[in-house]
């Protein structure tokens, strides 16, 4: 869903002026740089780092949400959970495809993951204690990755732009489930709305964390807003986010878990309280609740798909030593 | 590939009658079997096609980027080859 602010990548990169210079002629013409073509070493890694973050985030997000599957209180509901956390699955798995253009291998970025070397989106260190948080997440969480998807359609390298188009046409009807759940609850009973209150109110400031850091303390946006992998900074879309957000929050008669938060005429635009960067920080470096339990449910379905994984090749080559010699007998 | 590594493929669409399979992206799979699986989960959650291809990966033989300007570029130059190079008479009509 998220490619958080990209966090801590190098973009530096050593080339020559003229190469740079060719490249960064191509990019301003707004042409697609394709896997094969010639580009900087700073462009491929900074990309490398942002898709495969996004392909974790994608992962990873399942988890917080496949955990209501079961408990979902209608069929209807469930069918739809089920459909939205098999799309996470797919878009994961787009983007690990785009991120392996570019030269690393879908096992490199597993085993990166497993070993907690490579970030995913803070946001789903948090915990879903209650029906009403898959509906905070859609309209959120869903929300927030739009938010920051629908730019990275026209990032400059292909592949990546190729899979947010498809992933983009997908998530829309995440969040709408997710708002449709809120509207449900909000509408409910007195208890049913407190619920929906209670998640808006746990999720509402991580939401605004999945944008990535301040731009003033965001070390790598300046270059690759010049690539034009990122369109817009983090504070840009994140208040963009906040415009599209509240209005929606207000419909719904529930509240936002911030006092300071007040239409400013004059900006037109949703002004708002400070984020608490020190939980932001926490929970990136793997201090948040739910940090080792992700990492823990990662770990245990790859090692349980291992066998699998050893049979399907190991029948592939029976199949394939059979075939062959069937040729053989033939010939 | 690494000892262990599930092979690449890639995967074209047909996604109508009549329309001509298009690239779509890649799965990794054990076999051609699976490989067909994959993609039809990965990409026709919606009614996106009614025919899937899956190609080994290592199987396509690509034109290189770096000729690109030698492989493609005289045939910019050429507009004869165009319909719009030749005038006709307006009195002729449609041609
Ligand atoms: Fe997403
Ligand atoms: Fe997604
Ligand atoms: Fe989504």
């Amino acid at each position: 869903m998220y490619s958080q602010g990209l966090i801590g990548a190098k973009t530096e990169t050593n080339e020559d002026e003229a190469f740079l210079a060719a490249f960064q002629a191509r990019i301003d013409a707004e042409e697609k740089i394709e896997p094969n073509d010639p580009m900087p070493e700073g462009y491929r890694r900074t990309l490398i780092r942002q898709i495969g973050q996004h392909a974790h985030s994608e992962i990873v997000g399942m988890l917080p949400e496949g955990n209501w599957i079961t408990r979902a209180p209608s069929l209807r509901r469930k069918a739809a959970l089920l459909a939205k956390v098999q799309d996470e699955g797919g878009h994961g798995l787009y983007l690990y495809s785009a991120a392996e253009t570019l030269g690393v291998s879908r096992e490199q970025m597993t085993e990166e993951l497993l070993a907690g070397k490579a970030k995913y989106s803070s946001i789903f260190n948090y915990p879903t204690l209650t029906w009403a948080d898959i509906g905070a997440i859609g309209w959120l969480v869903d929300g927030a990755a739009i938010m920051n998807q629908i730019p990275l359609c026209r990032c400059s390298y292909g592949p990546y732009a190729r899979a947010m188009i498809r992933v983009c046409k997908e998530e829309s009807f995440h969040q709408r489930q997710g708002y449709e759940i809120m509207m449900t609850l909000a509408q409910g009973t007195p208890g049913q709305k407190e619920m929906a209150q209670d998640a808006l109110n746990r999720w509402w400031w991580p939401s605004l964390m999945m944008f990535g850091p301040h731009d003033s303390d965001s070390q790598h946006g300046d270059q690759s807003m010049r690539w034009k992998i990122k369109r817009f900074t983090n504070d840009e879309l994140r208040q963009k986010f906040v415009d599209a957000t509240v209005p929606q929050g207000e419909y719904l008669g529930l509240t936002f878990p911030d006092p300071e938060l007040k239409w400013n005429d004059e900006r037109g635009a949703y002004d708002f309280g400070a984020i608490d960067w020190d939980e932001f920080w926490r929970v990136v470096k793997g201090g948040g609740p739910m940090n080792r339990e992700r990492l823990a449910a990662r770990r245990k379905a790859w090692d349980d798909g291992a066998w699998v994984r050893e049979a399907a090749l190991a029948h592939a080559e029976k199949r394939r030593a059979r075939r062959e010699a069937t040729k053989l007998a033939a010939e | 590939m690494a000892k262990n590594e599930i092979p690449l493929w890639e995967v074209f669409i047909r996604p109508r009658n009549g329309l001509a399979h298009k690239h779509c992206g890649s799965v990794h799979a054990a076999d051609e079997v699976m490989a067909l699986q994959a993609a039809r989960d990965v990409y026709t959650r919606r009614g996106e096609g009614v025919s899937i291809w899956v190609v080994p990966s290592a199987a396509i033989v690509a034109s290189d980027p770096l000729q690109k300007e030698e492989n493609f570029e005289p045939t910019a130059s050429k507009i004869y080859r165009h319909p719009t190079f030749y005038t006709v008479p307006d009195e002729v009509g449609h041609m």
